[in-house]
C-alpha cells in the first residue's frame, strides 16, 4: 500500500475528507464574522454563542414543536437572526462611536450570558439531535465510508458561502453595503438608509452562525459550550484570511480544516494548536492576513 | 482617557470575582467545594454537587460540635492554578476545615499539594486519577468515589474476558486520560489482550471522527474511550455515525449517568461502564435519589452521591473526635467502616484510597428501559479489593515498604 510519512494513503485521503467537513464549518462561521467585521467593524465575540443557539433552536424545535430538520434549516437562522437584529438595535448600535473594544466586551458578555442560560436550562452535557432520515447511511468513496450527512455539510456550506460571496460582490445591494463600509456618511447622503443596512447585515451574519449550528447539531452533542470551543479557532481563521475579507474567510476556513485534519493523523496532540501556529506565522509574514489589504 | 477607563473597568470586573465571603470565624465548620461549575464536567457535580453537600448538612442538622456548618464554593474552570489558589485563600482567610474536590484530576493534584502544606483534609470525589493516592498521595487526602485503577479493573477486564482482546484507545490528553489508559492497558495485557494503538485527543476537541477513523484502521476489536463528559459523548456519537460501533465494541472507561441521559439510550445502548453508585441499586439508593431528584430534577450521578456521602462521613468523624483538627479527623476516617446510601463496607486505606465495591454496568436498550432514568443493568459486582487491589499503592511515599 502507498504510504505518506508512514501513514497509508487511504488514511490520509480519509483524514483530508474529514478535514474538509470541519473546514466547511470554519468557513461558514468565519464568513459571518468577516461580514460583520467588514461592514460594522465589530469584533463579534458572541458568534460562537449564536452558533450554539442555532443548534439549540433546532433541538427545541424538534423536541417541543415537531419542527423537522429541513424546516429548522430555515427557521432557526431566522429566529436567531431576529435575536441578533434586536441586539444590534438595542445595544450594539450605541457603541459604534467608541473604540471597538467596547463592542468586543459587550458581545463577549452576551455570549457568557447565553451560555449560562442554556446551561441552567439544558445542562452542560447537552442534548442529542438525530441525523435526518433522508441523510442517514454512508457513501463508499473507496478509501473511506463517508456518512451522507457529512457530504451534505460540505455541499450546503459551499452553496451558502458561494451565494453570500455573490450577494456581496456581484449585486446592487452588495455594492451599497461595500460603499457604506468605505464611507457611511457619503452613502447616506445619496439617500440610502445606512443604519437599516447595518442592522440587517448584523442579522444576516448572526443567521449564518445559527445555520452552521443547525448543520452541526446532528454531528456533535448540542451543548452550551459547543460555540466557545469553536469560536476561538474561527477567529484565528478570520485573522489568517484577512479581517473582513469574504473570500479570505472561505478559503482559509477550508484550508485550515484540511491542515488540522492532517495534524490529527501525524501528531494528534498538536491538533488544537496548529491553527494558532499558522496564525502566528501568517501575521509575521503578512500582517493583514492572506487576503487582507494593507491599510 | 478611554484606554484608562477600560483598564479601570477590567480591574473592577476582576475584583468582583475575587471578592468572596471573607469572614474567618472559629465558631464555624467551613467546607469548601472546588469544582467545574460551568465547563464540560458541570453536570457530573456542578451546582447539583453543591446541592448534595447542602442536603448532607441539612440532614446532619446544620451544626456539629455546636458550630454552624457553612459551605464555600468556587468554579475552578478546569484550571489547576485557580483550584489551588482558592484552596490556599480559604485556608488562610476563611477558617477552612475540609475541601471536597470536584471533577478534573489535574486540578485535584494541584489541590492535594495545598492540602499537605496547610494540613487540611481533602476529599477528592470527582477526580479519577489513581496517582492521587499513589505518587501524589498526602496524609490529608482521601480519594473517595472511584479511581482509574477501579475503572480499568471493572470495564476493561469484563470486556477482555468476553473476548475483546485487541484494543485501541482514544484518550483525553491530560493526567486523567493518560492514567485511565494506563490502568486499562495493564488489565488488557494481564488478561492476554493486546493494545494496537492509541491517540491522544486534546481536551474539548469538537470533532472526533478523524481519531475514530484511526481507531478503525487499526483493526482492533475494542474502542477504549479514555475520556469523559462531552468528550466522551462526542466520541460515541461520531463512532455511531461512522458505523464504527458495528465493527468495534465501544468501552466507556468513564461514563456518568448524565452522559447516558444526554446521549439517549438509542445511541448509548449496550455500552459497558463501571460505577460506584447507581440510583436504582437498592431501597437506600432509591430513597436518596428520590429526595435528590425532588431538589434538582435529575437523578444523582456517582459523584453527586459521593459528595453527599463524603460530607456526612466527614461530619460524623468531626463529631466522633470532637474536633476539626485534620490529623484527628483523618485518623478517625481511616478507622471507620463506611456504610451508607453510597456504599457498603467501605474503608479508607493507608494511602488514602476509599476502598469499596464497584459495579460493572451495561446500558439498557430503549426496549429494556421501563421508566425514566432506568438506564443500567448490573453485569458484575467487584469487591473493593477486586477493584483496587488489596494493598496500598506502593508508589505513595507515605507507604513503608
Amino acid at each position: 500500500m502507498t504510504t505518506v510519512f508512514g501513514v497509508p494513503l487511504a488514511a490520509i485521503l480519509g483524514q483530508m475528507m474529514l478535514g474538509l467537513v470541519n473546514g466547511a464549518f470554519y468557513a461558514l462561521l468565519s464568513l459571518g464574522l468577516a461580514v460583520i467585521f467588514g461592514l460594522l467593524g465589530v469584533v463579534n465575540f458572541a458568534h460562537g454563542a449564536f452558533y450554539m443557539l442555532g443548534a439549540f433552536a433546532a433541538y427545541i424545535g424538534l423536541a417541543s414543536f415537531g419542527v423537522n430538520y429541513w424546516w429548522a434549516l430555515l427557521l432557526a437562522p431566522l429566529a436567531v437572526g431576529l435575536v441578533g437584529i434586536a441586539m444590534e438595535r438595542l445595544l450594539l448600535r450605541h457603541l459604534y462611536q467608541v473604540e471597538p473594544v467596547y463592542g468586543l466586551l459587550l458581545t463577549f458578555g452576551i455570549a457568557l450570558i447565553a451560555e449560562g442560560v442554556m446551561r441552567s436550562q439544558f445542562g452542560a452535557s447537552g442534548k442529542s439531535y438525530p441525523v435526518p432520515p433522508l441523510l442517514q447511511g454512508g457513501l463508499n468513496l473507496g478509501f473511506m465510508v463517508l456518512p451522507v450527512y457529512r457530504a451534505w455539510v460540505i455541499l450546503a456550506s459551499l452553496i451558502v458561502c458561494g451565494a453570500t460571496w455573490l450577494l456581496i460582490e456581484r449585486t446592487r445591494l452588495g455594492s451599497r453595503l461595500r460603499a457604506a463600509t468605505e464611507n457611511a456618511k457619503l452613502v447616506q447622503a445619496f439617500g440610502i438608509n445606512v443604519p437599516l443596512l447595518v442592522m440587517f447585515t448584523y442579522g444576516a451574519g448572526v443567521a449564518l452562525a445559527a445555520l452552521a449550528g443547525v448543520l452541526a447539531a446532528p454531528v456533535v452533542q448540542v451543548s452550551p459550550l459547543m460555540g466557545s470551543e469553536l469560536v476561538i479557532v474561527v477567529f484565528a481563521v478570520v485573522v489568517i484570511g484577512g479581517m473582513g475579507s469574504i473570500i479570505g474567510a472561505i478559503v482559509s476556513g477550508l484550508m485550515l480544516g484540511l491542515i488540522e485534519g492532517l495534524t490529527k493523523v501525524i501528531y494528534p496532540e498538536a491538533s488544537n494548536i496548529v491553527v494558532f501556529v499558522i496564525m502566528a506565522v501568517v501575521l509575521i509574514w503578512r500582517p493583514a492576513g492572506l487576503f487582507g489589504k494593507e491599510q | 482617557m478611554t484606554r484608562k477607563s477600560i483598564i479601570v473597568a477590567l480591574g473592577a470586573l476582576l475584583g468582583l470575582s475575587a471578592a468572596s465571603q471573607a469572614s474567618a470565624a472559629a465558631d464555624q465548620v467551613v467546607i469548601g467545594d472546588i469544582d467545574d461549575m460551568s465547563g464540560v464536567y458541570a453536570d457530573v457535580l456542578g451546582q447539583a454537587g453543591f446541592d448534595a453537600i447542602d442536603m448532607a448538612i441539612h440532614d446532619f442538622g446544620g451544626t456539629v460540635l455546636g458550630k454552624k456548618i457553612m459551605v464555600l464554593s468556587v468554579d475552578h474552570q478546569n484550571k489547576p492554578d485557580i483550584g489551588a489558589s482558592k484552596f490556599r485563600e480559604w485556608a488562610d482567610q476563611n477558617g477552612l476545615t475540609m475541601v471536597l474536590g470536584g471533577s478534573n484530576t489535574g486540578v485535584s493534584i494541584a489541590m492535594s499539594k495545598v492540602a499537605a502544606a496547610k494540613k487540611i483534609a481533602f476529599i477528592a470525589v470527582g477526580a479519577g486519577g489513581a496517582s492521587l493516592t499513589g505518587v501524589d498521595c498526602t496524609p490529608y487526602t482521601v480519594h473517595y468515589a472511584y479511581d482509574t485503577t477501579a475503572l480499568g479493573n471493572g470495564t476493561a477486564s469484563a470486556i477482555v474476558k468476553q473476548g475483546g482482546k485487541t484494543w485501541f484507545f482514544v484518550t483525553a490528553d491530560y493526567a486523567f486520560g493518560t492514567q485511565l489508559q494506563e490502568a486499562a492497558t495493564k488489565v488488557v495485557l494481564a488478561n492476554g489482550g493486546k493494545v494496537l494503538g492509541a491517540v491522544r485527543a486534546p481536551l474539548g476537541s469538537t470533532d472526533y471522527s478523524s481519531f475514530l477513523l484511526q481507531a478503525q484502521a487499526s483493526g482492533a476489536q475494542v474502542l477504549g474511550l479514555a475520556n469523559a463528559g462531552t468528550d466522551f459523548s462526542n466520541s460515541l456519537k461520531a463512532a455511531n455515525e461512522f458505523g464504527i460501533t458495528k465493527t468495534m465494541k465501544p468501552a466507556a472507561l468513564l461514563a456518568f449517568l448524565t452522559d447516558i441521559h444526554a446521549l439517549t439510550l438509542q445511541t448509548a445502548q449496550g455500552l459497558y461502564l463501571t460505577t460506584a453508585f447507581y440510583w436504582d441499586l437498592n431501597d437506600q439508593t432509591r430513597a436518596f435519589a428520590k429526595r435528590f431528584f425532588a431538589k434538582v430534577k435529575r437523578m444523582p450521578t456517582m459523584d453527586q452521591a459521593g459528595y453527599y456521602s463524603a460530607t456526612t462521613q466527614y461530619l460524623n468523624a468531626v463529631k466522633a473526635v470532637g474536633s476539626t483538627d485534620s490529623d484527628k479527623v483523618m485518623a478517625q476516617l481511616k478507622k471507620t467502616k463506611i456504610n451508607d446510601m453510597f456504599t457498603t463496607g467501605g474503608y479508607v486505606r493507608a494511602d488514602g484510597l476509599m476502598v469499596h465495591p464497584m459495579y460493572v454496568m451495561q446500558v439498557k436498550t430503549p426496549a429494556e428501559s421501563k421508566y425514566p432514568w432506568d438506564y443500567y443493568k448490573v453485569v458484575k459486582v467487584l469487591t473493593g479489593e477486586e477493584a483496587d487491589g488489596s494493598q496500598s499503592d506502593q508508589s505513595c511515599p507515605m507507604i513503608k515498604r
